[in-house]
């Protein structure tokens, strides 16, 4: 097991919750909307080869809500300035979902820092004529059912009883989400103008049976980003890196360990 | 007392079996279940049952935004309240309210405002309201930015009113060099002002500061929070050093009055019944969006409302909780003179008409409830 160390740290005036694992290369882990406030098994086996780096946004779990969080470019902002605090260099600067926006987000502003970038299902794009799921009108079962493929991971999921305080989390992060992402729905109607400024090394993951940011969107930021690949994971849902931890950890250990050549 | 009937002007042809394939009226059911031919009567009959309201001597008539949905048919109060602006001589109109966090931009509700306080002469009531959560599904508005952007507008459109412009405003989500409204009110330095709400402390202590005394109306909820949330603002008043008068209290209830207790019931059954298990359906995550409440807030109304969204509801079970009033003449006199002395209120605001009550029963309670329990009520619960 590796040693996690769980530290505060404060950036732009804000406290955030942050768990370090391993050691080489530092991987900046950008969490989606349930939140990071759990050492997942897919960061056990990257902190294998890297330093994975895991905050919880402003907004979210134990972390600050800072005066001034209104949108997701406002966390890309912060997390530049989190890279320069942290004095990290040579960047692997991976996101899930939200996470994948805010990653975006940030390398459209100052990529100097990064070494790669790795999108997981991300949002902050919009594709015309392919709508997202409401992730604000489905029930709780819903949710959890659409964000798996396996029915069976699902129930699972829906059967974790939660704590008191991960309650209190839970809605806490639904409101920063909200706050980010209600409208316009899960983008940025201008990312997409922007893109194109990325030109680190770029991997795409998608799952294919994503029905929350269905696997469509997956194409569409592998064209808008210069050198970008996509791999897409058979028999998924929009969260690969929990569904498919096995094969979601050797594809992204490969592109982390191939990028910059 | 006084009392101000109020009509949500619902699609009361809604096919109800919609429930086999939908999960609310609102939202997200399609709009091929509402017919234009039948819409065109039902607005013209509405209109009609609240003309009467003022000819039978309401104090005042009712209009209310919400949007797609079943439930309540006017997106847009103003329309309403300009076609019985007209119509009607005597009654106040008070539109309960405009949702201001929905707006881009709140002036169009200083302008329409002070538009109906002019052509009334005064009769107008200014209601505000953040709207109920599925209207934040229905508007694309954001629930986490709904009370910042309702005090901001709130606060634009009062100055607005009361002071001369042009001027300019600087807000964090809306900012204008010209702040010039005209017309401006009619009623000065403005026409009152009321909030509905379904309960929030934020919305309690923030109407009963002395800067505002806004009459706060506690809409469809069970007579223990009725209770609760107005005492409430009487202890915030008391704590900024005076006393609530009647006027700041409202209370706004469905009501069905025919000539005996059992036969109301038998007429009002399945209509109430149609009102909360049918035009009232919705989840939970559409009634209470994310940021919608606070967090405090939210247990508190969902304890308090238990099953709004919950299982079916009998009329039972809202007569009992007071969420119905329901009975003859005498019944509803002593049970409305009752909850006025322990609570407080000065206004009652009788929701006559619900879900698919026909027009021969609405019209028949109205007059019931006219001539026989408002003249016995007027004088309780009057301000000194």
């Amino acid at each position: 097991m590796t040693d996690v160390r769980h530290s505060i740290e404060k950036v732009a005036g804000c406290n955030v919750s942050v768990r370090r694992g391993g050691a080489g290369q530092p991987l900046l882990y950008l969490h989606g909307a349930g939140g990071g406030n759990r050492w997942l098994p897919f960061m056990e086996a990257l902190s294998q080869s890297f330093e994975v780096i895991v905050p919880e946004h402003p907004g979210f779990g134990p972390s600050d809500t800072p005066e001034w969080l209104d949108n997701v470019g406002d966390l890309a902002y912060f997390y530049l300035d989190f890279i320069e605090q942290m004095g990290l260099d040579q960047v692997h600067l991976a996101g899930t979902s939200l996470g994948g926006w805010i990653a975006a987000e940030l390398a459209v502003r100052n990529q100097s820092k990064l070494h790669s970038l790795t999108l997981v299902a991300a949002a902050g794009i919009h594709v015309a004529g392919v709508p997202k799921g409401d992730i604000f009108l489905w029930s709780r079962e819903e949710l959890t059912r659409n964000l798996f493929h396996s029915q069976e991971l699902a129930e699972a999921t829906l059967r974790l009883e939660l704590s008191p305080e991960e309650m209190d989390f839970r809605i806490k992060n639904q409101l920063t989400m909200a706050k980010l992402a209600w409208q316009p729905r899960m983008h940025n109607p201008h990312l997409v103008k922007w893109l194109h400024r990325i030109t680190v090394p770029t991997l795409i993951v998608w799952g294919a049976e994503d029905k929350l940011i269905p696997a469509q969107y997956g194409p569409a930021f592998r064209d808008l980003i210069p050198k970008a690949r996509l791999e897409v994971l058979p028999q998924c849902g929009h969260l690969p890196q929990m569904e498919k931890t096995a094969e979601f950890v050797s594809v992204v250990t490969r592109f982390l360990q191939g990028a910059g050549r | 007392m006084k009392f101000f009937c109020v009509h949500l002007m619902p699609y009361a042809d809604l096919d109800l079996s919609y429930t086999e394939k939908y999960n609310s009226a609102w939202v997200t059911l399609p709009n091929s279940y509402y017919d234009p031919k039948k819409g065109h009567l039902l607005y013209n009959r509405y209109l009609d049952e609240l003309e009467y309201a003022d000819q039978l001597g309401f104090d005042g008539i009712c209009v209310n935004e919400h949007h797609q949905n079943a439930y309540g048919l006017m997106p847009t109060p103003g329309v309403t309240a300009g076609a019985l602006a007209r119509r009607t001589k005597r009654a106040k109109i008070a539109v309960l309210g405009r949702a201001l966090p929905l707006l881009n931009n709140p002036l169009t509700v200083a302008e329409e405002y002070a538009m109906l306080d002019n052509i009334t002469g005064g009769r107008l009531v200014a209601g505000f309201v953040r709207g109920i959560g599925a209207e934040y599904h229905a508007w694309g508005a954001n629930p986490a930015e709904s009370h910042e952007r309702f005090h901001e507008a709130h606060d634009l459109i009062l100055r607005a009113w009361t002071e001369i412009g042009p001027f300019p405003f600087e807000g964090k989500h809306y900012q204008f060099n010209y702040v010039n409204t005209w017309p401006r009110p009619y009623q000065q330095p403005h026409p009152p002002i009321w909030i509905p709400s379904q309960g929030s402390r934020e919305t309690i202590e923030w109407a009963a500061d002395p800067r505002r005394k806004y009459t706060y109306l506690q809409t469809f909820s069970p007579v223990a929070a009725l209770a609760k949330y107005m005492g409430m603002y009487k202890e915030e008043a008391a704590k900024h050093g005076y006393e609530a008068s009647p006027s700041q209290l409202g209370w706004s209830v469905p009501i069905y009055v025919a000539d005996t207790d059992e036969r109301a019931y038998k007429e009002a059954k399945p209509h109430i019944e149609n009102l909360v298990n049918k035009f009232l359906r919705m989840p939970v995550e559409m009634l209470l969006p994310p940021g919608y409440l606070s967090l405090q807030s939210m247990k508190g109304v969902m304890s308090a409302k238990g099953t709004i969204t919950g299982g079916l509801q009998t009329i039972d079970d809202l007569m009992k909780k007071g969420m119905f009033l329901c009975g003859s003449p005498e019944t509803l006199r002593q049970q409305i003179e009752e909850c006025q002395k322990q609570i407080g209120f000065g206004y009652l605001l009788p929701m006559m008409q619900f879900a698919t009550l026909p027009h021969y029963l609405t019209t028949q309670s109205m007059e019931l409830f006219a001539t026989k329990v408002i003249p016995q009520l007027r004088q309780i619960g009057e301000s000194q």
